[in-house]
C-alpha cells in the first residue's frame, strides 16, 4: 500500500474516532471510560477464545466450528471443579485440560485421517459441535450455571478516578488477556515447538521433509487451541454464565474476530478482538438498537477492502 | 445387472409408498390427547421444566382420568422463539392429532400460537403461561383461551407500591419482546399516572449476555431499577450488577423473582433481598389452600424447587381449567368441540390463590400479589406477600377506550 | 516463494473426468454430442408419476408437513448444492437470502404485525421479494468471492448472523423478535393455495422448475465455465474467463433459487421471524445439502426428505428432546463414512453392483466428489 493510501485510510478511520472520543469525553466522561474498559475486557475474553481458533486454522487450515462447544465444555467442567474443590485456579486448569484432551482426541482420531480435506474437516466439526452441545445439555441440563469469582477478585473496586467504581473481576480480565497473549507469543517465537508451528504455517511440506513429526506438532497445536477455548470458557462462566447457546455465541465472536483481524495470525486475533469488543460495547452503550448492525458494517468494510483480514496472510 | 438395480429402486419406491399410506391410517383413540408445550431449551428452560411439573400436577390430582377417559399428555419443546413454538404446535395438532393444546410458555410464542389457532378451528387451544397483552387483546382467536392473567395484570398495584417506598424516579431494564412490554405497561400505567418518572428505558435483546453497557448507563439520580428480565438474563444481570458495585434497590418483574431465579446455581443472590415485585404468585401466602398446593407439589416432585415457581402455578391453572372443562361436558368433544368451549367460557376456575373467570376475549380475570423478597432461616429466598388484589382485569380497571397496550414506546413519562 | 505457492502455481492436481452434473448421461464411450441430451429413463417416469400422484394416497399431514416442506427446503438447499457442488463455494448464507425474500413478501404484502405491512398485491410482493433477495445474494457474493474455499464458509456464516441480528433488533421494518405472522399465499381461481394439496403442487412445480433449470444450466457454457472455475481458477483465468464475475453471477443465480424456496418456506410456516434465519437454520441447510450429496441437484431434495422425516419422526423413536443429537450423529456418520452423502453411498453401491456383474469400470469411477 502506498504511503498516500495509508494516510488516506488513517484519516478516514482516525478522524471520526477522534471526533467521537472528544464528544464522548465531554458529554459523559464516566460512561465513556467505563465503556472503554468494558470493551477492552470483553475483547480480552474474545481474544483468549479466538487465539485458539486462529492457531488451529493457521497451521492446519482446519476451521474448527466445534470451538464453541469446547468453550462450553471447559466452562462447565471448570464450574463443577470450582464447586467441588473451591479453587478457581484449579477450575481454570481443569477447563483447559478437559478441552485440550477432547481436542487432542478429535485431532488424533478423526482429523489425522483427513489430510488436506479442508471442507470435509469443517463439516465434521459442525457435526461434532451439534453432538457435543446436545450431550452437554443432556448431561448437565438447561439451567443457568453462574460461577463465582475467586474471593480475591470478588466485588467492586472502589475509589477509581473518573469512573469511581468497577467490577474487580472484569478488570482482571485485562491482565489475564495480556498474559495469555504474551505467553502465546513467547511460545510461538521462543520455543522449539513454536518454531516448528510457525514453520508449518509457512510450509507444511518442508516441515515434514525436514524430519519433524508433523502429526505430533499438529496434535500439540490442536490441543493448545482447544485448551485455550476451555480456558476462556472458565473465565466466561464467571462473567457471562454458562448456558446452552453460549457455544454458538462465542464461536461467532471468534469467527468475526478472526475474519477482521486476519486468519492464522495471533496478533491479528488481538487486533480483531479489540476492534470487535470495542465496537460492540460502544454500540450497546450509545446506540443500542443498532449496535450489531454497526459491528456488521465494520465487518463488511474490512471484507470489502482487505478480504483476508487486516493482518491476514494469503493461503 | 440393470434388472437388479431396477428391482432395488422399485422396492424403495414401494417402501416409501407404504410409509405414506401407513401415515394415513392414524385412528382416533378413546383417551383424550392433550398436547403440552413448554420451553425446554433456551433462556427459559428451567422455567419450562417447572411449567411441565405444574401441568402434570393437575393431571395427577385427577389420577390421570377425567370424565371416564384416560388423559394422554404429549409433550413438545420450544425455545422462546415464535416459529419454533408454531412448528412444535403444528406437529402436535396435525401429526399427533391432539384434541386440546396447552401452551406455550413465552409471550411472543403465545402471539404466534394464537395466530396458528385461527387455522385450526376444531381444536381448542389453552394457554400455558404466555403473558403478552396482545395475545387476547389484539385480534383474539375464538378458540384460544387464557386462564392466567397477563403480564400487565401481574404488575397491577406495583406502581403505587414503588411510590410508597419512595422511588420517585426509576430506570427500566427489560427484554425486548412482547411479554416485558406488557409488564412495563402494567407498572408504568399506574406509576406515571400517580406522578412517577421514568427517564430511561433500556430494552435489551432476549438472551443477551453482556449487561456492562446497560449498567454503565444507569443514571445517578434514579431511585430504583425496574428489572423485567427472566431466566438466564436475570441471573447474568444480577451478577454483573452486583460485581460492578451497583447498589440501587430493584423492582422486579414477575419472572425476575420467580423461584427458578431465586434458586439458581451460584451464590450471587443477596442483591435480590428487599426487591418488590408483582406476580400471580406469592411463595409465602399463608392460606390452607396454598399450603396444600405447595405440599402437593413437593410430594410429587422431590427434585423440584423448594416452592413451585410462577410457571408451575400458571401451567397448573391452565391444565386444571382444561380438565375441569372436560369434566363439565363429560368428556364430550364432538361437534367441533362447541360444547366444550362453551363450558370453558362459563367456567369459574378454583385455584389455590383465588377464583379465575374469563372476560369477553377469553382472557382471565384473576388475582395479583405485590411481594417482597426475603430470606428464611435456612437461607432460601422466597416472596413475602405485601398486598393481594382480586378481580384484576385485562384493562387494569381502566375503561377499554383509555387503555393503551404496552409497546417499546408506550407508555412514556420521562 | 514458498513451496506451497510454487505447487499452487504449477496446479499439480490430477485431472478428473469432467462429468457435468449428470452421471446418468448414457454409457461410457458415447460421443460428446450424445451426452448433452438427457434420455428419459424409466425411473424418471416412475418418480414423476409418484410425485404427481402423491396427494391421492398420502394424508394431508404427509402432503403438507412432510412433502411440501421437503420440497421447499430442498429448493433452498438446491441453491447451496449448485453453488457448492458446481461452483466450489460453500455459502452458509443461502438461508439468509431465502429469509430476506420471505421478509420482503411479508413487508410488501400483508401480514399481521404491530407495524403494518404495505399490503400490495401478492404477485408484486413476491416479485419484489425475489428481486431484493437476488440483490442481497449478489452483494453477499461480491463480499465473499475475493476469498477462497474454506474462508467462504466463515464469511458467509458471519454475514448470515449479522442479518439475523439486524432482523432481531430492527422494529421499524422487521418487527424484531416477534417477526411477521400470518404470511399466507393468496386465494386464486377459487383455490386457497395453502391448503395441503394445492400448496404441494405449487411447491412441486417450483421444485421441478428449479431442478430442471439447474440441470440445464450446468450444461450451458456458463455452467461448464463455472465447473472449470471450481476445478482450476488459475487455468480459467489464463484462458480469459472473468473468474470473479462468473462467481458473483453464480451467487446471483443461486440467490434466485433460494429466494423462490424462501417464499415457499415462509408461506409454509405462515410466518417469518429472526429465528427462521438464525444459525440453526443456516447450518441445517448445509446439513441437508451434504446429507443428500452435492454431486447432482437431486441430492438437495433427497437430503431435504431425510431431514424432514428425521425431524418429524425421530422424535417418536428417541426422546423428544434429543432430536439434535440424532441429527448430529446422522450428519456426522454421513460425512465421516461417505464421500458425498446419500448420493455418494448410492454411487458406491451401484459401483459394487456393477463390478459384481462385470459392468464398465468407467461408470464406476465417473462419480465426482466435492467433499475433497
Amino acid at each position: 500500500m502506498t504511503r498516500f493510501w495509508k494516510g488516506f485510510w488513517a484519516l478516514l478511520i482516525g478522524v471520526p474516532i477522534l471526533a467521537f472520543t472528544v464528544w464522548g469525553l465531554q458529554d459523559n466522561p464516566r460512561l465513556f471510560v467505563v465503556t472503554l474498559l468494558n470493551g477492552l475486557t470483553l475483547a480480552s475474553l474474545y481474544f483468549i477464545v479466538a487465539s485458539g481458533f486462529t492457531l488451529v486454522f493457521g497451521l492446519m487450515r482446519n476451521v474448527n466450528l466445534a470451538h464453541g462447544s469446547l468453550y462450553l465444555l471447559g466452562g462447565y467442567l471448570g464450574f463443577f471443579t470450582a464447586q467441588f474443590t473451591g479453587s478457581w485456579l484449579l477450575a481454570l486448569a481443569a477447563g483447559f485440560a478437559a478441552a485440550a484432551v477432547v481436542g487432542l482426541a478429535m485431532q488424533v482420531s478423526i482429523f489425522r485421517f483427513m489430510p488436506g480435506q479442508d471442507l470435509r474437516q469443517t463439516l465434521v466439526t459442525i457435526g461434532l459441535s451439534i453432538v457435543i452441545a446436545d450431550l452437554l445439555m443432556w448431561a448437565i441440563g438447561a439451567q443457568v450455571h453462574q460461577m463465582s469469582p475467586p474471593a480475591s477478585l470478588d466485588g467492586p473496586l472502589r475509589g477509581l478516578p473518573v469512573i469511581r467504581v468497577y467490577s474487580t473481576y472484569r478488570l482482571s480480565l485485562l491482565p489475564i488477556g495480556v498474559a495469555i497473549g504474551v505467553a502465546l507469543w513467547l511460545f510461538l517465537n521462543r520455543t522449539r515447538i513454536g518454531m516448528m508451528i510457525r514453520a508449518g504455517v509457512d510450509d507444511r511440506g518442508m516441515l515434514a521433509a525436514a524430519g519433524v513429526n508433523v502429526n505430533l506438532v499438529f496434535a500439540t497445536t490442536f490441543a493448545i487451541g482447544a485448551g485455550l477455548a476451555g480456558f476462556g470458557g472458565v473465565i466466561g462462566a464467571v462473567e457471562l454464565s454458562m448456558v446452552p447457546g453460549e457455544d454458538t455465541r462465542l464461536l461467532l465472536a471468534s469467527l468475526v474476530v478472526v475474519i477482521v483481524g486476519g486468519m492464522g495470525s495471533v496478533v491479528g486475533a488481538a487486533l480483531g478482538a479489540a476492534i470487535f469488543g470495542l465496537a460492540e460495547t460502544y454500540g450497546l452503550a450509545y446506540a443500542p438498537t443498532y449496535s450489531v448492525v454497526f459491528t456488521f458494517v465494520i465487518l463488511v468494510l474490512v471484507l470489502a477492502f482487505r478480504p483476508r483480514g487486516i493482518l491476514g496472510r494469503p493461503a | 445387472m440393470e434388472s437388479r438395480k431396477r428391482t432395488f429402486v422399485r422396492a424403495l419406491v414401494a417402501a416409501v409408498v407404504l410409509t405414506a399410506a401407513g401415515g394415513a391410517a392414524l385412528a382416533q383413540a378413546p383417551p383424550v390427547k392433550i398436547g403440552l408445550l413448554a420451553t425446554l431449551e433456551g433462556p427459559f428452560a428451567a422455567g419450562g421444566q417447572d411449567g411441565i411439573r405444574g401441568a402434570e400436577l393437575a393431571v395427577r390430582q385427577r389420577n390421570g382420568v377425567v370424565a371416564g377417559r384416560k388423559i394422554e399428555i404429549i409433550k413438545a419443546s420450544s425455545d422462546a422463539k415464535p416459529d419454533v413454538a408454531v412448528n412444535a404446535t403444528r406437529k402436535l395438532v396435525e401429526q399427533d392429532k391432539v384434541d386440546i393444546m396447552v401452551g406455550p410458555l413465552s409471550g411472543s410464542e403465545g402471539i404466534a400460537v394464537k395466530e396458528y389457532s385461527k387455522t385450526q378451528p376444531n381444536i381448542t387451544f389453552i394457554n400455558g403461561s404466555s403473558g403478552a397483552q396482545a395475545t387476547t387483546l389484539v385480534n383474539p382467536s375464538p378458540n384460544f383461551f387464557r386462564f392466567n392473567t397477563d403480564g400487565g395484570q401481574w404488575m397491577m398495584g406495583l406502581g403505587k407500591a414503588a411510590l410508597d417506598k419512595g422511588y420517585k424516579r426509576v430506570m427500566v431494564i427489560a427484554e425486548d419482546y412482547a411479554f416485558p412490554y406488557s409488564q412495563v405497561q402494567g407498572f408504568m400505567a399506574e406509576y406515571c399516572r400517580l406522578g412517577g418518572k421514568v427517564p430511561v428505558k433500556a430494552w435489551v435483546p432476549l438472551g443477551g449476555k453482556d449487561y456492562s453497557s446497560v449498567i454503565a448507563r444507569v443514571p445517578k439520580d434514579v431511585d430504583a431499577l425496574v428489572v423485567v428480565l427472566g431466566g438466564a438474563d436475570a441471573v447474568n444481570f444480577l451478577n454483573q450488577y452486583e460485581q460492578a458495585g451497583g447498589d440501587k434497590p430493584l423492582i422486579g418483574g414477575s419472572i425476575t423473582v420467580s423461584q427458578d431465579i431465586l434458586n439458581y446455581r451460584g451464590k450471587r443472590r443477596e442483591s435480590l433481598v428487599g426487591t418488590i415485585a408483582g406476580a400471580p404468585i406469592a411463595d409465602a401466602y399463608d392460606t390452607p389452600e396454598w399450603k396444600a398446593f405447595v405440599a402437593d407439589y413437593k410430594k410429587n416432585f422431590p427434585d423440584g424447587y423448594p416452592s413451585p415457581s410462577l410457571f408451575a402455578l400458571v401451567y397448573y391453572f391452565n391444565m386444571k381449567a382444561t380438565l375441569d372443562g372436560l369434566e363439565a361436558v363429560k368428556g364430550d368433544l364432538s361437534d367441533g368441540q362447541k360444547k366444550y368451549r362453551e363450558a370453558l367460557t362459563k367456567l369459574v376456575l378454583k385455584t389455590p390463590v383465588g377464583d379465575v373467570r374469563l372476560d369477553q376475549n377469553r382472557q382471565a380475570i384473576g388475582t395479583t400479589f405485590i411481594t417482597e423478597v426475603v430470606k428464611d432461616a435456612q437461607g432460601n429466598l422466597y416472596n413475602k406477600v405485601l398486598r393481594k388484589l382480586d378481580n384484576v382485569n385485562q384493562t387494569l380497571g381502566l375503561p377499554p377506550a383509555e387503555f393503551k397496550i404496552g409497546s417499546r414506546d408506550e407508555p412514556n413519562c420521562p | 516463494m514458498s513451496a506451497a505457492n510454487w505447487r499452487g502455481a504449477m496446479n499439480v492436481q490430477t485431472p478428473r473426468p469432467v462429468a457435468p452434473g449428470n452421471p446418468r448421461a448414457g454409457a461410457a464411450h458415447e460421443p460428446r454430442a450424445r451426452r448433452f441430451t438427457n434420455p428419459i429413463r424409466p425411473r424418471h417416469v416412475v418418480v414423476l408419476a409418484f410425485l404427481l400422484g402423491y396427494p391421492w394416497f398420502a394424508t394431508p399431514f404427509f402432503t403438507f408437513q412432510i412433502a411440501a416442506q421437503a420440497l421447499a427446503l430442498g429448493l433452498i438447499a438446491l441453491s447451496l448444492t449448485f453453488l457448492g457442488g458446481s461452483g466450489g463455494m460453500i455459502s452458509l448464507a443461502q438461508m439468509t437470502v431465502a429469509g430476506i425474500a420471505g421478509y420482503m413478501v411479508a413487508i410488501f404484502g400483508s401480514a399481521a404485525a404491530d407495524n403494518p405491512s404495505l399490503g400490495w398485491p401478492w404477485w408484486l410482493a413476491v416479485l419484489l421479494g425475489i428481486a431484493i433477495a437476488v440483490v442481497a445474494a449478489t452483494f453477499i457474493g461480491w463480499l465473499s468471492v475475493r476469498t477462497e474455499g474454506i474462508y467462504t464458509i466463515m464469511i458467509t456464516l458471519a454475514i448470515g448472523v449479522a442479518f439475523y441480528y439486524l432482523a432481531l433488533q430492527n422494529y421499524a421494518v422487521f418487527n424484531g423478535f416477534q417477526g411477521k405472522q400470518q404470511v399466507f399465499p393468496p386465494t386464486l381461481a377459487g383455490i386457497y393455495w395453502r391448503d395441503p394439496t394445492p400448496f404441494y403442487y405449487l411447491a412441486l412445480a417450483c421444485a421441478l422448475a428449479g431442478y430442471l433449470f439447474v440441470v440445464h444450466l450446468l450444461r450451458t457454457p456458463f455452467g461448464i465455465a463455472l465447473q472449470g472455475i471450481r476445478d482450476n481458477p488459475r487455468r480459467m483465468h489464463a484462458l480469459g474467463f472473468n473468474v470473479t464475475a462468473h462467481r458473483v453471477a453464480a451467487y446471483a443465480v443461486a440467490g434466485v433459487i433460494a429466494a423462490v424456496g424462501g417464499v415457499l418456506f415462509t408461506w409454509y410456516n405462515g410466518l417469518v421471524t429472526p429465528g427462521s434465519v438464525g444459525t440453526g437454520w443456516l447450518i441445517n441447510i448445509l446439513v441437508i445439502a451434504v446429507l443428500g450429496g452435492m454431486r447432482h441437484p437431486v441430492g438437495a431434495f433427497l437430503g431435504a426428505i431425510v431431514f424432514v422425516l428425521l425431524q418429524n419422526f425421530a422424535i417418536d423413536v428417541i426422546d423428544r428432546e434429543r432430536f439434535n443429537l440424532v441429527i448430529g450423529v446422522v450428519f456426522l456418520s454421513i460425512v465421516l463414512f461417505s464421500r458425498d452423502g446419500l448420493l455418494g453411498w448410492w454411487a458406491a453401491l451401484s459401483a459394487r453392483m456393477l463390478t459384481h456383474t462385470g459392468g464398465t469400470p468407467w461408470r464406476a469411477a465417473s462419480g465426482r466428489s466435492y467433499v475433497r
